[in-house]
């Protein structure tokens, strides 16, 4: 099992937890509990019954027939935009909400970037009477208002990060020193980064992605293996979640597609395995974007969900074996992909999910070569942003 | 022998130590400040190295190091600041920063400038003690370089053990489950845990850190360790009333 992690977290050179000596009790107790819980016929009972119906999954495959004609593939839309919540998030805040309660936690504390994982996270904290704050950068504040004023009609305290580059890797520092300042809470990450177990945690949580991919597939083509599966990566859960069970099967090519922003070599972008090295960031070892000196650069995307400076641990060590391919796409690719996928097929993607369908145009198909792309989440939250830009 | 070890033979209690940003206030400054501490009579120095993203430190920290870094500060020059006094400072200094800096810096080359620099001792807080054991305590002791290591309310007596046989210039007691900060008041909780710490009788000596601010909080906890270190209210002082008034804030502590 190549893309396992090992005992101590790590996938080849990346992972690990690195973390200040004020976490390790926190860090360790997860970390000697989370398989045993996960494992447990008493987890897996509630977290099946609440996927199946409080989020709804299974989640649909869909296949997307004008897509398909367009790109000349058979090109399928994993559809985790119609969950609850509307994005991919909800899977793992779920999971973990249960771990916490199995650990006897009642507080919750999360960051969150385009404010998904923030409602994922207040949603599951609303419906199990746990306590909830939510660390958000100031700027993904701004431009993500309605997923903040969700979050706080679900009951939990908002709280800006206003340091650095104020958005996603803010949000995740802010989340730590609370966490460091109240050992009681429990630290519900949202994506594949953090120290060990928590990449191992999420990857595990969102695998449910790919396990209904196989059966879907199997039933809709009579093949459990796609050729090619697409992803957005941000930190990289969505992306995580839809490769899982494909990871060791290396007939199947999986395709990390990153946020180039304005262009990879723009001095505005978010494409950490283009631009990033070997680093050390928020408790993990991965690829990260930083100066000479190791000072962590402030990544840009028009996507809030995908403007991290680093990369889970897992995603480093696909890129560096090249058993996935690292893709990017620019913010204008992106709007032109969603508006694409909302004018042909009646979706409205997220934006960070537009990011996977903006690679269609620059790959070359087969003909009969079965595509997934994970619609990791849907267009609701960029509404703004989408009415803006068509007017230009 | 450790230069910190060197100093607790000549000085076992009371010893203060400060923390400081250096590049802070001005990028020139780190010298200067250096050279007032040791006027003053502080005992040892924490030479802070400005991070970007700096997890166990405070607000106040945190900010003094992106000033810092906007200033232009970085390692080349830090170390260039610190070779410079290398022959008249004679307080022992001690380098903190974050372990990226080091990684990206290059381990060996990080190392060898400490070590040209005549610094024996670094802390870096997200070095946790299992990689410190696989990769680090080797390299370490090549440069004859010590490691110290952070100890918490919540770590166990087992980890304090070996956390006290790797130790060769202090064990770094935080004062409370909490990052950096001025905090006021020493509680009844904190010196329960003091105590508890005290009666083990470890080989090494203790060092309280993180919320002692001034004199109160200076003299409270000596009396359950050989001395504390002041980070925040000193980086706040200093931000208020610049280089030239340093004195003012340890005369009233050391008093």
């Amino acid at each position: 099992m190549k893309f396992q992690p090992s005992k101590d977290g790590y996938y080849g050179q990346f992972g690990g937890a690195f973390i200040p000596e004020l976490l390790y009790p926190n860090v360790k107790e997860l970390e000697d509990n989370y398989l045993t819980i996960l494992e447990s016929e008493a987890f897996q009972t509630e977290y099946k019954d609440l996927l199946q119906h409080y989020v709804g999954r299974p989640s649909p495959l869909y296949l997307a027939k004008r897509l398909s004609e367009k790109y000349g593939a058979t090109i399928y839309l994993k559809r985790e935009d119609l969950n609850h919540t509307g994005a991919h998030k909800v899977n793992n805040t779920i999971g973990q909400i249960l771990v916490a309660k199995h650990l006897g936690k009642t507080k919750i504390i999360a960051e969150t970037g385009a404010g998904q994982h923030g409602v994922a996270t207040a949603t599951v904290c609303a419906l199990m009477g746990l306590e909830c704050t939510v660390f958000m950068g100031e700027i993904d504040i701004k431009r993500q208002a309605p997923n903040v004023a969700r979050m706080k009609m679900l009951g939990a305290k908002v709280v800006a990060a206003t340091s650095g580059s104020k958005t996603l890797k803010d949000a995740t520092n802010e989340a730590i020193r609370y966490w460091i300042q109240n050992p009681d809470t429990y630290y519900l990450i949202g994506s594949v980064v953090g120290p060990h177990p928590y990449p191992d945690m999420v990857a595990r949580l969102q695998a449910v992605i790919s396990e209904e991919m196989k059966a879907q597939l199997k039933a809709q083509t009579g093949n459990e293996n796609p050729d090619t599966i697409i992803a957005c990566v941000g930190g990289g859960s969505n992306a995580a979640g839809a490769f899982y069970h494909y990871l060791e099967n290396e007939s199947v090519e999986l395709v990390a597609v990153e946020a180039a922003g304005l262009g990879v070599n723009s001095g505005e972008s978010a494409a950490t395995s283009q631009l990033g090295e070997v680093g050390v960031i928020h408790g993990s070892k991965t690829i990260l974007m930083q100066d000479e000196y190791g000072q962590i650069v402030e990544p840009y995307s028009i996507s809030a969900g995908l403007d991290y400076p680093g990369v889970g641990p897992l995603h480093a060590f696909l890129h560096e074996t090249k058993r996935a391919k690292f893709l990017n796409a620019t913010d204008k690719e992106a709007l032109m992909a969603a508006y694409e996928l909302t004018k042909i097929e009646g979706i409205i993607p997220a934006l960070e999910s537009a990011h996977a369908l903006a690679v269609l145009p620059k790959m070359k198909f087969k003909k009969d070569q079965v595509v997934v792309v994970n619609l990791s989440g849907r267009g609701d939250k960029d509404l703004e942003m989408y009415i803006n830009n068509l007017e230009e | 022998m450790n230069s910190i070890q060197q100093l607790f033979q000549k000085k076992e209690k009371n010893v203060l130590s400060i923390y400081f940003t250096s590049g802070y206030p001005n990028l020139h400054d780190t010298t200067q400040v250096i050279s007032q501490l040791e006027k003053s009579g502080v005992d040892f120095i924490e030479v802070g190295l400005p991070y970007s993203d700096p997890l166990a430190d405070g607000p106040t920290i945190q900010d003094s190091s992106q000033i810092a870094l906007q200033n232009g500060v970085n390692l080349d020059i830090i170390f260039e600041q610190l070779l410079s006094i290398k022959e008249t400072n004679k307080t022992p200094l001690v380098l903190m920063g974050y372990l990226n800096q080091m990684l990206k810096y290059g381990e060996e080359k990080f190392c060898q400038k400490v070590v040209d620099c005549g610094i024996d001792t670094v802390i870096l807080p997200d070095l946790p003690m299992i990689e410190f054991e696989n990769h680090y305590k080797t390299l370490f002791e090549k440069y004859g370089i010590t490691n110290v290591f952070l100890i918490t309310p919540h770590t166990s007596e087992e980890r304090i053990r070996k956390i006290d046989s790797y130790s060769k210039a202090f064990i770094y007691v935080v004062a409370s489950a909490s990052i950096t900060g001025a905090k006021g008041d020493i509680s009844n909780n904190q010196v329960a845990y003091f105590e508890r710490i005290k009666k083990m009788n470890l080989q090494s000596k203790l060092i309280i850190g993180f919320g002692i601010s001034d004199k109160q909080t200076f003299t409270t906890a000596c009396n359950y360790a050989n001395g504390t270190i002041i980070g925040s209210a000193f980086i706040k002082h200093l931000g208020n009333n610049g280089v030239d008034k340093i004195d003012g804030f340890i005369n009233p502590i050391i008093s």
